[in-house]
């Protein structure tokens, strides 16, 4: 998909300052092709600024933005060839599922029925294809946010961004859906950044962390190394929300397994 | 103004009430709806609303119905009015639909402006027709402001069918500005920037995103839009005149005609009624103003 040559993966290198009214963030990081990055913070912390800052939809205030070497903070979103996954997927009401994801294939000039069967293969992969006459507002909120990130990977980008990807999803489906979203961000060979303020998410979807604290950075690393040394309280709480889950979780998993020990066949006797 | 005391009752019992405690009384009272008075009120108000076209229904001259429908007079003014207002929605539509984009941009612009712009939209709809006939006049006419440029250069608009239509356009123009505007800012304009992040230019943005949002609008402005060119009377007879043919359109051909022939007066207000209704009937709920389905 990138032009660089294939012995270097695809790079997202930033170093930004952006400013939202009297509120400014600082972030530099390093994104590479099939290590993505986790940019992780409390609310406010300016993750979402970055972000848009990164999508073109915020002006930079001072900086650069190196996508393969080129330098896209001056250009136009529609020019900078990012993908953009939505806190709440921004499918365009509109349009059916398939001319969602054909959307950026038409914009680059294909016509209608040419961007449709190049939508295709991308609804099949993401488990839309019943779905292609559907419109948004039918769908479940997990239909939704595969339109969305098929519709940002369709448009074939050099870099995806996603902003909160579970956190306008039911609780109930969001372990799922994450493990389903995983899947595709391994597939996808650009630098991806993803904004959380999810340890779950950290630690199923991104391999690099960058804690956005306050307008500035105050950890960065793979998630076993903010484990091992948490640099901030709120490092500290993040990494021990996600360990209490876990724990819960084996806990639950063994109660399963016990159960099925002490009665291998429940089914008997009701 | 009634200020009597069933309303303000209905307005502070749940108020004052717990919550949590189950006084049925004072909750059936007020889930019973308007007191009487109000319905009162209200049936009046409907009366008022809807009981004079009953009454041209109910004098219409329907035997000779047919003969007076297709005299030529009032198939010409039929023509002429239909003809105008279809140009002048166009006009509304292509001049419109920016100055709404506009108007919906403004609410990030400082006090000032942002109230004169709103306040200029809004003229037409305060104004007396006649008065707006008027104006255009002094602007357009032969000794106008702009209008001895144009006499210079051999163009003269005072009772033309332009006139006409430039008369339509004026009255009707905020009706489709302030229903695209409501309908531009409904819609979530965040998708816009999902568009652009697909390579979408801003020109391919408004075209793919913007205005197949906001079609709901525009098509309910323009609807209201015609209707209001169509009957438009005071700013046409001022500006424009009423010549057979060029300027006479339906609802002043209906008032001339009135003047000594009242049952052919009639027919040409059925007529007019008739293309009301239908504008009604194609509006539905969902695209009335203060109806948000």
């Amino acid at each position: 998909m990138s032009g660089t040559a294939a012995s270097a993966p695809a790079a997202l290198i930033a170093d930004i300052t952006a400013r939202r009214g009297a509120f400014e963030a600082t972030a530099a990081f390093h994104v590479v092709a099939g290590r993505p990055l986790a940019l992780v913070g409390p609310n406010g912390a300016g993750k979402t600024t970055v972000l848009n800052v990164l999508a073109g939809h915020l002006a930079i205030e001072r900086g650069s933005i190196l996508l393969d070497g080129r330098d896209v903070a001056g250009l136009a979103p529609e020019a900078r060839r990012i993908g953009v996954v939505f806190q709440d997927f921004l499918v365009f009401p509109h349009l059916t599922v398939a001319d969602n994801v054909a959307y950026g294939i038409r914009m680059r000039g294909a016509r209608r029925a040419a961007a449709r069967a190049a939508a295709l293969p991308w609804l099949e992969r993401f488990d839309l294809a019943d779905f292609g006459d559907r419109y948004p507002h039918e769908l479940s909120g997990g239909q939704a946010q595969r339109v969305a990130l098929s519709r940002a990977l369709a448009a074939e980008p050099d870099a995806l961004l996603l902003d909160e990807p579970m956190a306008s999803l039911d609780v109930e489906v969001r372990d799922e859906v994450r493990a389903d979203l995983a899947r595709h961000l391994r597939e996808f060979s650009g630098p991806t950044v993803i904004v959380t303020h999810s340890a779950a998410d950290v630690a199923a979807l991104a391999s690099e962390v960058v804690v956005l604290e306050a307008g500035a950075v105050t950890q960065r690393g793979t998630w076993a190394q903010l484990r091992e040394a948490p640099a901030t309280p709120y490092v500290t709480r993040l990494v021990q929300t996600r360990e209490n889950s876990r724990r819960e979780n084996s806990r639950r998993e063994n109660e399963r397994t016990q159960a099925r020990v002490v009665n291998p066949q429940p089914h008997q006797g009701e | 103004m009634p200020d009597s005391a069933p309303p303000s009752a209905t307005r502070s019992a749940p108020r004052n009430a717990p919550r949590r405690a189950p006084q049925s009384a004072p909750r059936s009272a007020h889930r019973r709806g308007p007191a009487v008075v109000v319905w009162v009120i209200a049936a009046l108000a409907l009366a008022l609303l809807v009981l004079p076209l009953f009454a041209i229904l109910l004098s219409a001259p329907w035997a000779r119905m047919p003969v007076l429908l297709v005299a030529p007079e009032t198939l010409q003014a039929l023509g002429l009015s239909v003809l105008t207002a279809v140009i002048s929605t166009v006009l509304c539509l292509v001049l419109g639909i920016p100055l709404a984009v506009v108007l919906a941009r403004s609410v990030a612009w400082p006090v000032v402006p942002r109230r004169l712009l709103r306040a200029a939209v809004t003229i037409p709809l305060v104004l007396p027709p006649v008065v707006g006939g008027l104006a255009l006049l002094l602007l357009l006419g032969r000794n106008g402001i702009l209008g001895r440029l144009l006499a210079v250069a051999g163009i003269t608009i005072p009772f033309t069918t332009g006139a006409v239509v430039i008369a339509q356009t004026f009255v009707a123009m905020p009706f489709l500005v302030f229903a695209v505007e409501g309908a531009l800012r409904g819609a979530d304009r965040r998708v816009e920037l999902a568009a652009a992040s697909l390579g979408a230019s801003p020109i391919q943005v408004f075209r793919t995103v913007t205005i197949p949002l906001v079609a709901p609008g525009v098509a309910a402005g323009a609807v209201l839009c015609f209707a209001r060119a169509l009957g438009e009377f005071g700013a046409t007879i001022t500006f424009a005149g009423s010549y057979p043919g060029v300027t006479r359109t339906l609802p002043i051909a209906s008032y001339l005609a009135s003047q000594n022939d009242l049952s052919q007066s009639i027919a040409l207000a059925l007529v007019l009624l008739v293309v009301s209704v239908a504008v009604l009937l194609g509006l539905r709920d969902r695209w009335l103003p203060g109806v948000r389905g």
